[in-house]
């Protein structure tokens, strides 16, 4: 494998609304030091992308997000959510989890029916008038372009969705608690390509409302669906940019050699 | 010898140890229920044991036999479920954690007659509870609890994390994921090991010779208060089970149709625990289909 520096990055400042911002982070498993000062400002309404080698740290640093990562790895730093440090250990991390939902690499639906899929969280989080319920079952479903597949099947189990519709369904899960940000880990990577192109056009259209960051280890969708990219390479962030640039004017040469093709 | 002999050769032996095996189960099976069925009556099966005379039925020892298994599962259960939900969910992998894994293993294979002699010193003398439901029924959670706590542990361990992360990520806490998403999920495992094990302790007899006792003084079916000492519910009350029973007319009755009352008794023990077994599948199923709204 080619040396890169390592300490050197190119790490660029964002100009609109911020919804995340990291300061210093640091993951440790044990004594394994997997995420270097990672010092990311995420914008809002946009979708960001995290791509990079395998065990380069995209998903351990995508976990930190919404404290994924507690009792795993010990996460040093600051994650700034309006003002406010999520990462600090007096946070309630269910609180935090409801306003930064994630969606994981493999469709993990409960076994449960489509309806109780959506409507568990929520009744949980103390939503019980009926009409609101089904309103945010409707809504979410259409929001992830479920709701024509299986409006008439809304009692059945939804382990007899397809992979494509069950991690459709865990997008609509989320999005129906309302929360301000989305993260996506990989959440094509185990789909065919009929499925993938239906997810990307879920997360063009949710970006309306939520912020979105997916980890991607396709390059093709990273720079179909994302305003801005960020390449990780052992556990450090080298590249931060629009994805335009990321992809046609890379400022560093671990950056072209992945993207080109070219790397390890 | 090619690859298709040695394949041959291996499908032969192993259809003859499979067979061996059902042949034995089979002729088990078959000799208790070919000697056992044909002498069960409703007769034998609602009127009380005989000690001296011929004619004598179970009536006493089938409804202790039940009623001890019910109150060792009220027992037995809740505790089971706290240790299985603890090492599988709570527990960190520690040598205090790997402590109690071992003790399970080691009591659960401890003979069922050491527990009755223990069960015996401790609850019938120390604590004076004499022989009685209650200390048969403790005596059987200390026999029963250790493969049930491994049971329910197994069973929720084999529900894969992604559900566990789906709720973190939705926000519940870890109580919540627990018992709302990932218990339902095991709950037809855990269901069907304790029916299993209600086999195993409706059919158990060293451990209750010594702690339920040998007798089954007649009681009033009609007295639903369980502190008369007459009552069928009593629990400080001794009671002879259908296992000890099986066991004490091969051993020291006098009746003259002793040999007709324990092949009937084993028939009817058999077959309860066929019904246990099956009904552990059915329901297991049913429960399973309920909760992930298959059809």
């Amino acid at each position: 494998m080619k040396e890169y520096n390592l300490n050197e990055s190119f790490i660029t400042k964002i100009a609109e609304e911020k919804a995340l911002t990291t300061k210093d982070l640091q993951v440790y498993y044990g004594n394994n030091h997997a995420i270097f000062d990672a010092n990311l400002e995420f914008p809002r309404f946009e979708i960001t992308a995290l791509i990079g080698a395998s065990g380069c740290g995209k998903s351990t640093f995508l976990r930190c997000l919404n404290r994924m990562n507690d009792k795993r790895a010990r996460v040093d730093g600051e994650i700034m959510y309006r003002n406010l440090d999520i990462n600090s250990p007096k946070i309630n991390v269910y609180e935090v989890r409801k306003h930064i939902g994630m969606v994981f690499q493999r469709p993990n639906p409960f076994a449960k029916s489509i309806r109780e899929n959506i409507t568990f969280a929520l009744k949980n989080a103390g939503i019980t008038k009926k009409e609101i319920l089904e309103q945010r079952l409707e809504q979410s479903l259409k929001d992830a372009a479920l709701w024509d597949e299986v409006k008439d099947d809304l009692d059945k189990s939804a382990l007899a969705l397809s992979g494509g519709q069950q991690q459709r369904l865990c997008i609509a899960r989320s999005i129906a608690m309302h929360p301000d940000i989305l993260l996506l880990d990989e959440p094509a990577s185990a789909l065919d390509p009929i499925s993938t192109s239906k997810i990307e056009e879920t997360l063009e259209t949710l970006k309306k409302n939520y912020t979105i960051i997916i980890v991607t280890h396709n390059l093709q969708q990273a720079s179909r669906i994302s305003d801005y990219t960020a390449f990780l390479h052992l556990g450090h962030i080298i590249e931060y940019n629009t994805t335009a640039n990321v992809f046609t004017k890379p400022k560093m040469q671990a950056t072209e050699d992945y993207v080109s093709g070219n790397f390890g | 010898m090619n690859a298709k002999k040695y394949d041959h050769l291996a499908t032969g032996v192993i259809y003859t140890l499979v067979v061996a095996v059902i042949l034995i189960l089979v002729a088990i099976l078959g000799y208790i229920l070919f000697n056992g069925v044909p002498d069960i009556s409703w007769h034998f099966l609602t009127s009380a044991a005989q000690s001296f005379s011929a004619g004598g039925g179970i009536r006493d020892q089938l409804f202790n036999s039940l009623y001890l298994l019910v109150l060792t599962i009220i027992v037995s259960l809740p505790i089971g479920l706290g240790a299985g939900i603890y090492l599988s969910e709570y527990a960190k992998d520690n040598w205090f954690t790997d402590l109690i894994r071992t003790s399970v293993e080691v009591l659960s294979s401890l003979p069922s007659v050491v527990v009755g002699l223990f069960g015996y010193l401790l609850f019938v003398i120390k604590l004076n509870l004499g022989f009685s439901i209650l200390s048969g029924a403790i005596a059987l959670t200390f026999f029963n609890l250790p493969l049930l706590t491994r049971n329910i542990e197994e069973s929720l361990r084999s529900v894969p994390d992604l559900q566990r992360e789906a709720g973190m990520s939705l926000g519940l806490s870890n109580w919540k994921t627990t018992t709302k998403i990932v218990l339902p999920a095991a709950l037809p495992g855990i269901l069907t090991g304790l029916i299993l094990s209600a086999g195993r302790i409706f059919g158990e007899a060293a451990a209750l010779i010594y702690t339920a006792g040998q007798s089954a003084p007649t009681v009033d079916y009609t007295n639903w208060n369980i502190f008369s000492s007459t009552s069928f519910l009593n629990p400080m009350r001794p009671a002879e089970t259908l296992a000890v029973h099986i066991w004490k007319v091969n051993t020291e009755s006098v009746t003259p149709d002793a040999h007709l009352i324990s092949s009937a008794s084993s028939a009817v023990l058999i077959i309860v625990i066929l019904i246990f077994n099956l009904g552990a599948r059915f329901l297991g199923n049913q429960l399973y289909k309920k909760i992930t709204a298959t059809k």
